[in-house]
């Protein structure tokens, strides 16, 4: 069972800063972080080579401190960790970035199984494993709580917003996981120093993948931000209930009451 | 496959979500909206149906507001499945060219519109709150919260059709159907084999409902990161019992675990429009704020006065809520004993 984990470097905190020109955001020097809801498709890959062998694969697009996270997926177990990386892919939106996963996976040749989080949690777009799972003809099976394999054919149980739904597919299959799935791992110290000391991360270009350059970045992503600008919410103003909390708790239920509300 | 000429594309085109019959809300929703946009472009509204025995409610999408419905219908296509969705939707939207094409950001619809956007090799904007058209340039201007706090970006999709968008259920308006109008339904041939189908739907299993959902609800108190911890936020479910309300959640304490994912209200979470809202501990980030932004009496809770949401609340209270939540708690059972002796006098026989 080989599996390939697309993993994806977010930024640690909202309080970031955008390029007006562009309307990208300015990820240098922000902390990043491995996107949390990834770890859980890690983990499904660690546990289905448990049970199944093969080789796992961790991949991801993004600029050169990105080798953080592959470096984190190395130190969960991950066999392989492979960084896109090249100047022309900055700016790229959804689908730029698949069409970019998706050269880099069919350079990886054989694989049985793709795996990615549901989300990101800067972009939540969660468009990524689908449009992937397009650009390589693949069965997509979303939002997964359960994985089982079985022969050469995979089920999962699939979250929906009123229940479930259990899918089969035939193999080769992208699946995208919930992060109820399960509870991912906490590298040990040790392995995190082995994990930069010992293991390799691959960096590959725009001409290791043999892409077409029109269809990376800003000129060849179809959505463009025209703008980006702060939105401050405003209403009327607003009235303060000042006092002791008992004062303002019997002013608060009287206002209530008064619009019948309670 | 790709939609490149530009010129030839028009008409705007909603996906109608359906479960068993069922419309989806949303799905009717953006026909509103839709028709809105469609009318600035002078051009046609287009429903596509997809599913078994839907006929029926196909006239209904015309009084919501569609000029044609597109219909599949078809047993092969009973369940929602990705692969027999998209061909049929990327099949017809070769032939037909549409502009625009929106899709409600349900479960199935952020499963089916990233899908399709690569098969048309087009732009899909995730999540939008507004919706506009710029006259000039013809283009739908789509507008949504971004990563980082209080920032909006206007996103649109110049030189790839159609222009494809995705909306979150209860962000635009239901409008009332107008049963006067007209239009015409278009039934197409569904060709796929069963066989060619990769996936199968094995088992459906429906959650019980708990009750009122979150949209429905005539009063909502939503807890914050402020209320600290899982302590702090069963605090907060005891206000909301005593006050009939349900409980939300911006999306911190969601991610904490401190209650569940169907609780978040935002962009990425729930939409509600309730009578009142109760904030606790929560700052008011434009993610959140996009969710609740038409409660119609806004009350805020936090320690901090320079805290986003007394910049739209109507009313309020610069305090720690482990104070203030006791004493509103107090004062709530306190109030409610005094009403309850006349009304269980009443219940004495004459
Ligand atoms: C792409 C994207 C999508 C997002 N979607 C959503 C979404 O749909 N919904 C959503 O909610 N968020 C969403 N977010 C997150 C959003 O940006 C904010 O981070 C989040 O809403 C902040 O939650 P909060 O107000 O609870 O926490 P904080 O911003 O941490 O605010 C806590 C507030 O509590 C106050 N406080 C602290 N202690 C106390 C106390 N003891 N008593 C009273 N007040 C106290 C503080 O002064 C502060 O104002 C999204 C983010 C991204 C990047
Ligand atoms: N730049 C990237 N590199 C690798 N994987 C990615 C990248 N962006 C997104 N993904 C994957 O796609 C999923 C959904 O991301 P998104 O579409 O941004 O919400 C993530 O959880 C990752 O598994």
């Amino acid at each position: 069972m080989n599996i390939v984990v697309c993993i994806k470097q977010v930024p640690e905190t909202s309080d970031i800063g955008w390029d007006s020109k562009t309307g990208s955001l300015i990820r240098e020097g922000v902390e990043g972080i491995l996107n949390p809801n990834d770890k859980n498709a890690l983990e499904a890959a660690l546990q289905i080579r448990q049970q199944h062998g093969g080789v796992i694969t961790a991949l991801s697009m993004g600029p050169r401190q990105a080798e953080d996270a592959l470096r984190e997926a190395l130190s969960m177990g991950v066999d392989k960790a492979i960084l896109l990386n090249d100047r022309i892919f900055a700016g790229s939106d959804t689908l730029s970035t698949s069409y970019a996963l998706s050269l880099a996976i069919k350079k990886i040749s054989r694989f049985d199984l793709i795996l990615c989080g549901k989300e990101s949690w800067d972009a939540m777009t969660a468009h990524v494993g689908p449009q992937v799972s397009e650009l390589l003809n693949l069965p997509q099976l979303t939002y997964a709580t359960e994985i089982t394999i079985h022969n050469n054919s995979v089920t999962i149980k699939q979250k929906l917003e009123d229940g479930f739904k259990i899918l089969t597919s035939s193999l080769p299959a992208l699946i995208t996981v919930e992060k109820e799935i399960n509870q991912p791992q906490i590298p040990s110290m040790e392995s995190i120093m082995n994990a930069y000391r010992n293991k390799e991360v691959q960096v590959w270009t725009n001409e290791d993948l043999g892409a077409d350059k029109t269809h990376f970045g800003l000129k060849g992503s179809p959505t463009q931000s025209r703008k980006v600008y702060i939105k401050k919410v405003h209403k009327g103003k607003v009235i303060i209930l000042e006092g002791k909390p008992d004062e303002i708790a019997r002013n608060l239920v009287q206002i209530l009451k008064q619009k019948g509300l309670v | 496959m790709s939609i490149g000429n530009i010129q030839e594309s028009s008409g705007l085109w909603v996906f109608v979500e359906q479960s068993d019959g069922t419309l989806a809300r949303v799905s009717l929703e953006l026909l509103g909206k839709g028709r809105d946009l469609a009318e600035k472009l002078g051009v046609d509204v287009t429903a596509i149906l997809i599913g078994h025995n839907v006929s029926e409610i196909a006239e209904e999408l015309i009084f919501y507001g569609a000029d044609r419905v597109i219909i599949a219908d078809d047993p092969i296509v009973q369940d929602y499945r990705t692969e027999t969705h998209t061909e049929i939707i990327a099949e017809q939207a070769l032939k037909e060219k549409p502009d625009i094409l929106l899709i409600g950001a349900t479960c199935i619809g952020r499963d089916l519109a990233p899908r399709l956007s690569a098969r048309l090799n087009t732009g899909c904007t995730a999540d939008c709150t507004e919706l506009d058209i710029d006259k000039e340039m013809r283009l739908i201007v789509a507008t949504k919260p971004f990563f980082g706090r209080d920032l909006m970006a206007d996103i649109i999709c110049p030189f790839h059709r159609p222009q494809m968008v995705t909306v979150r259920p209860g962000v635009m308006e239901l409008k009332d159907q107008d049963r006067k109008r007209h239009g015409e339904l278009i039934y197409i041939d569904v060709k796929l084999k069963e066989e060619d189908i990769k996936v199968k739907v094995l088992e459906t299993m429906r959650a019980a409902s708990d009750g009122i959902s979150l949209e429905e609800a005539d009063k909502v108190v939503a807890a914050g990161m402020g209320v600290g911890n899982q302590d702090g936020f069963e605090m907060v479910k005891e206000l909301a019992k005593l006050l009939g309300a349900q409980v939300g959640a911006t999306s911190l304490p969601v991610d904490e675990g401190w209650v569940s994912e169907d609780k978040k209200i935002g962009q990425t979470g729930k939409t509600i429009r309730p009578k009142l809202y109760i904030g606790c501990g929560v700052s008011g980030a434009i993610q959140h704020s996009a969710g609740m932004i038409n409660s119609e009496l806004i009350i805020a809770i936090n320690t901090n006065p320079k805290a986003d949401i007394f910049n739209f609340a109507d009313y309020g209270i610069i305090g720690n809520i482990n104070e203030i939540i006791p004493a509103l708690i107090k004062e709530l059972k306190y109030s409610a004993n005094k009403s309850l002796r006349p009304a269980c006098k009443r219940l004495k026989p004459n």
